[in-house]
């Protein structure tokens, strides 16, 4: 199947600073596809190479299979929302939103019924003649979004649209977000440093890191196998550990021996292990493979979050029933919940790059 | 409590710099030399020197007005575009100028233009034909150009460089090309920098009587020169004064006009 849109041995750097490095990617059509990692770590620059505002230094953009990579931004069927939401000032809503529509050279009724459409798809209706200055910031998120999508681009391309609304309102857009893709059938390439709002909202999560893809799948997948340290550290809260993989299905942790069931690590090599604080089980001391003490417990809302010293670890666990600070306690976790994978041993490592 | 008396300063310079000062060019412009009541001195506008004058003078700083707007806008542009560590050291050349006297700049043009001087001895070095500036309207425009360019740049640079690069990058990502972009975007954005700098072009060179004393010879008559001479060599205060608020009229009325221009820029639709 074609990719609607494909990068190619993209290098990108700013003066001596390397943020894109070879970088390939393909997003298929109708995808949510969400590019997510630290700043600095080339997401941004990944989505204005692909919206034209920034020329990669070597590699190729294609779009449907052409090459787009010097076509000026103006000249490609791709729209952006931009993170501050770059709404024209001195102009009203509706003539915000039917900018493009008039350079396109649409006739007037068109104009205005597309206009009328697009507030409603933002449930903003009858706010064409309101002054940009007097919406708020979500408002004007949603004028941003109705302006964008008006021109029926083959591509959405958003930077971090949401990062400057609050939490609620920022909840609120997401499944806005999600129902405009779904009901529209754009392609969206997604911008965040947000790893809740990547897994919320996306088909496809591309975590990044240094320029390079260091995972790419479900966000599902991303949760539960992270495939090293950084994906484990950066998605969720999470223990890494030493390990040593002992034989097939057999790791060791803290001086125990768990069963798991990861296989092809060799015999007797180091592992880093990840633990997801909500998969710990807590027992009566003696229950469990590791024994140790509680020296912390905030309660957070949904859950009370440990922190238990054992094994020579500070372990993080999550869990609905609180435990008392200095109870004596074990742990223990089942086989599935054990997540390993390789220490890195190179910077080329570092960034596994997958080819999908 | 608000510690009132910090603002005392600011009152007495209110009053000492701008209210006093205007109530007694108010009181000169309309009494006669007995202190009668006259409107004698508003009306002498429409004597034919005057009104040549004023005609000269609003001619004159339209055009010079108009062509530093041509000038600064461009460079405005340039200035916006270069490189960033290059862009303070630009401004700052251009700003130059201005730290330096202006009689002594308006005089410099003097020298160089003047019939001996140093642009006719160039002219003559290439063997090209003599060429009579001095002492021409055109040499007055020249003077209010050079002398009032910067203040035209500044804002301009100035609102310029507060537009959102990201606003511009909209009007590209939604198909705007490079000539729309900038009538669309980048000019009605700027407006407020191209009043404030058409204000502070026009309304000094509509005033200046130096400029056209020096670079015109004393055989241009601008409304500044007849102001100056009636307070000064025919000691005609009250005269003087009338003229005065003649001029102040017109600033006024430009001031209003640049006010609607500006209000409209900043909020339009269809």
């Amino acid at each position: 199947m074609q990719s609607l849109i494909e990068l190619r041995n993209i290098t990108k750097a700013f003066e001596d600073n390397v943020v894109l490095d070879d970088f390939n990617l393909k997003v298929n059509k109708n995808e949510f596809i969400t590019l997510l990692g630290p700043s600095g770590c080339g997401k941004t620059t990944t989505l204005r190479i692909v919206g034209g505002f920034e020329s990669a230094d070597r590699g190729q953009v294609l779009f449907e299979g052409k090459d787009i990579t010097d076509l000026p931004p103006n000249k490609r069927n791709i729209n952006t929302v931009f993170q501050k939401y770059a709404l024209f000032p001195h102009m009203s809503v509706g003539g915000n939103i039917a900018f493009g529509l008039k350079i396109a050279g649409k006739s007037d009724a068109y104009i205005r019924d597309k206009v009328k459409y697009a507030l409603k798809l933002v449930n903003l209706e009858g706010y064409q003649n309101r002054k940009i200055d007097s919406l708020s910031g979500g408002q004007q998120q949603r004028i941003a979004m109705a302006r964008a999508i008006v021109n029926e681009p083959k591509v959405l391309l958003l930077d971090e649209p949401l990062g400057a609304l609050d939490l609620k309102l920022r909840q609120d857009m997401q499944y806005e977000l999600i129902r405009l893709k779904n009901e529209l059938g754009i392609t969206f390439i997604y911008v965040t440093h947000d790893q809740e709002e990547a897994l919320t909202m996306s088909d496809k999560v591309v975590v990044m890191n240094g320029g390079y893809i260091q995972q790419m799948g479900t966000p599902e997948e991303i949760y539960n196998e992270p495939e090293n340290a950084f994906v484990a550290d950066f998605i969720g809260d999470s223990n890494i550990l030493d390990g040593t993989m002992i034989e097939d299905y057999l790791v060791e942790i803290c001086g125990k021996k768990f069963k798991c069931i990861d296989d092809g690590f060799g015999k007797n090599k180091p592992v880093d292990v990840v633990i997801r604080p909500e998969d710990l089980i807590i027992g009566k001391p003696g229950e469990g493979k590791l024994d140790g003490e509680v020296i912390h417990n905030v309660f957070i809302g949904v859950y009370y979050e440990m922190e238990i010293r054992a094994g020579g670890y500070d372990w993080l666990v999550q869990n609905t029933k609180s435990c008392p600070v200095g109870a004596e306690v074990s742990l223990d976790v089942t086989p599935e919940n054990i997540q390993i994978m390789h220490k890195p041993t190179s910077k080329e490592e570092e960034a596994i790059e997958i080819d999908v | 409590m608000y510690k009132k008396y910090f603002a005392f300063p600011y009152v007495f310079w209110i009053l000492c710099g701008t209210i006093i000062p205007i109530g007694m060019i108010f009181y000169y412009g309309f009494t006669d030399r007995s202190g009668m009541f006259t409107t004698a001195n508003v009306l002498a506008i429409l004597e034919p020197v005057h009104r040549k004058a004023l005609g000269m003078s609003l001619l004159l700083s339209l055009i010079s007005t108009l062509i530093c707007l041509l000038t600064a806008f461009p460079l405005a542009l340039i200035l916006k575009g270069s490189r960033l560590g290059r862009k303070g050291f630009m401004v700052f050349i251009f700003v130059l100028p201005m730290w330096m006297n202006f009689l002594l700049r308006t005089m410099a043009w003097q020298v160089i233009l003047e019939k001996g001087g140093i642009f006719n001895t160039m002219l003559s070095y290439l063997h090209l034909p003599q060429f009579q500036l001095i002492n021409t309207p055109a040499a007055i425009v020249l003077g209010m150009v050079y002398d009032f360019l910067p203040f035209m740049v500044l804002p301009i640079y100035n609102v310029l460089m507060k537009i959102d690069g990201n606003i511009i990058e909209a009007a590209y990502d939604l198909g705007a090309g490079r000539g729309k972009v900038f009538s669309s975007v980048v000019l009605p954005l700027s407006v407020p920098g191209i009043v404030s700098g058409v204000t502070m072009v026009f309304v000094p060179s509509l005033t200046t009587f130096v400029i056209s004393n020096i670079l015109g010879g004393g055989k241009i008559y601008l409304i500044g020169n007849i102001i100056e001479q009636e307070f000064t060599t025919s000691a005609n205060w009250n005269l003087g004064s009338g003229l005065s608020l003649v001029m102040m009229l017109f600033i006024v009325i430009s001031m209003a006009i640049l006010r609607v221009l500006d209000s409209k820029g900043e909020g339009n639709f269809i």
